[in-house]
């Protein structure tokens, strides 16, 4: 059963240094209250897997907290560079980074894999595309009825998967609404997991019977923080702040600009300074 | 009209690629734009689905992230992001893929992961996210950047999805039964790959635009087809369809926001 702690209690229990760990969700509820927690609790050497690592792991990146990185897309949607992430590549600041670089197709495929307790995944993927010669985790398997030869990848599967959602009961059971990504999956692969929501109520009562609802014998800790995926978006409640996806553009450039915000709004902030983000609004989406 | 520019020929002549019959998979930016004026003028009908999952899309402003909630709110449908991949492209639903990229060849290769080796890479490109598996699922690509010698290269440093391969029937040979890139839309021109030999051609030219300017533009010499004609300028309605919603998209994207002020 899940237990309902504190967000700091929650990231303390579950995220040990070194940790293979996947903060999820596609543009939609990103966690970025829980990613701030860890970084205040100085969790270090931590495998990040995400599919867009987005500004979260720009962040986990640029103070230095993450070994290694699988992802599938690095970049600030329609905004340009993660400048973070680049350094860390291309000038190894703060340390080097290394990179375990797949295709979205794949990276769905290894998490829906590690959730249905596989070894690897496959799809018709990577044809004629270069990363199977700079990844050594993209290998080929050949189809024993019909010979055709797939691409195959290792499944994920976290130390710990973190995903932000819509909100809880007082039981730990979740439910997820919107674009949905592939939080289901992250968490069903994990051996634990986090979810942080935006309320949490007496009954959760799920719009649909095929509504995404994450049980709380499937999770390990609920934490509520409103507003905790801000500046990407919870459906329902607010909106993506698209200005400051833009804004950070030029806070990511420069290391000590870059340095100074995650002190004044990550070290020296807490969690309850999400809730501020949360401000229903006829708008929201 | 002939008062616009090439990056609104270029969005109006992608745009009039597409129609009512399309299911199309929509790369963010100048892809989305295209796509969005399309169902906006001639093809209302068009399918258009993002890869987080939203199908049957019909937004309101152009999304900043292939993932804005205005996307889901409009969608017809949304599905998790393995689905997507797995039953929707994968499965062979798509007849058609709208793709940008930093860099691309003669055969409509691209990249958008590194410039220069990978392991110490000169620039680090946001990688290929969907592009690999939408380059070989869709029934055919389309793809649309402006012409500049930095991105349209002799050589690629990296392939991040296969268009033509090394020319020919490469796609064939790799057992792929999809076309392929069948045009390339730019500021200046609309190119599409040579019937045998893939390479890609100069088949329309953009109103004002010369020979000499597409040449000094490409990093490989360009061939153009035998019979070349002028695309047509866009209309008042396309100009207006498209500055509308360029104009909606820019009010919508610049919040109050600051930096220093958010979390």
């Amino acid at each position: 059963m899940a237990r309902i702690l504190s967000l700091a209690e929650a990231v303390a229990e579950n995220v040990k240094d070194g940790d293979t760990i996947a903060m999820e969700g596609f543009t939609h509820l990103i966690p970025y209250a829980a990613g701030h927690e860890v970084i205040r609790q100085g969790r270090k050497d931590l495998f990040l897997v995400r599919m867009t690592p987005d500004i979260l792991y720009d962040q986990l990146i640029g103070v230095g907290a993450a070994r290694s990185m699988k992802f599938s897309w690095g970049g600030n949607p329609g905004v340009g560079s993660l400048h973070r992430f680049r350094d860390a590549v291309e000038n190894q600041w703060p340390r080097p980074l290394e990179i375990e670089e797949h295709s979205h197709a794949a990276m769905a495929n290894a998490y829906e894999a590690g959730a249905a307790n596989l070894p690897f995944a496959m799809l018709r993927g990577y044809i004629g595309a270069d990363l199977p010669k700079v990844n050594p985790n993209i290998k080929t398997v050949t189809c024993p009825f019909t010979g055709e030869v797939l691409a195959a990848v290792p499944a994920i599967r976290p130390d710990v998967t973190i995903i932000h959602a819509q909100r809880a009961d007082r039981k730990g059971n979740v439910l997820l609404e919107g674009i949905v990504g592939v939080q289901k999956e992250a968490v069903l692969a994990a051996r634990r997991s986090i979810v942080t929501v935006e309320e949490i109520v007496d009954e959760l009562v799920p719009p649909s019977p095929n509504s995404v609802v994450l049980p709380t014998w499937a999770v390990t800790a609920v934490a509520h923080v409103p507003g905790g995926a801000f500046p990407s978006y919870a459906h329902g409640y607010y909106p993506r702040s698209n200005a400051f996806y833009i804004a950070w553009d030029e806070i990511a450039r420069d290391r000590e600009a870059f340095t100074a915000w995650i002190k004044e709004n990550v070290l020296d902030a807490r969690p309850e300074d999400f809730a501020r983000h949360a401000v229903k609004s006829a708008k929201a989406a | 009209m002939t008062d616009f520019t090439p990056t609104e020929m270029m969005t109006i002549a992608a745009s009039r690629e597409l129609s009512n019959d399309d299911v199309c998979f929509v790369g963010i930016g100048a892809p989305s734009a295209a796509c969005n004026i399309a169902r906006l003028t001639h093809a209302p009908d068009i399918t258009l689905i993002y890869e987080s999952g939203t199908v049957g899309t019909k937004p309101d402003v152009l999304p900043l992230s292939i993932g804005d909630g205005e996307l889901c709110d409009t969608a017809l449908f949304t599905v998790s992001v393995p689905e997507m991949f797995r039953y929707w492209l994968q499965g062979g639903r798509i007849t058609t893929g709208f793709l940008g990229g930093a860099q691309i060849d003669r055969f409509a290769n691209l990249n958008t992961t590194v410039v220069g080796p990978y392991d110490h890479p000169k620039v680090r490109l946001p990688g290929g996210g969907g592009a690999p598996e939408i380059a070989s699922n869709c029934g055919r690509i389309f793809i649309t950047m402006a012409l500049s010698k930095r991105g349209f290269v002799e050589k690629l440093p990296f392939v991040t999805s296969m268009g033509h391969g090394e020319g020919g029937d490469h796609r064939e040979r790799l057992g792929m039964k999809t076309k392929g890139p069948t045009r390339v839309i730019t500021d200046l021109c609309i190119l599409e790959p040579d019937p045998e030999t893939k390479e890609l051609t100069v088949v329309s030219i953009h109103h004002g635009v010369t020979r000499d300017k597409i040449v000094e533009n490409c990093g490989w010499a360009i061939k153009f087809a035998d019979a070349v004609i002028e695309t047509p300028v866009p209309s008042e309605t396309e100009l207006a369809v498209l500055r509308d919603i360029n104009a909606r998209t820019k009010k919508a994207h610049q919040g109050t926001e600051t930096g220093k002020e958010a979390a």
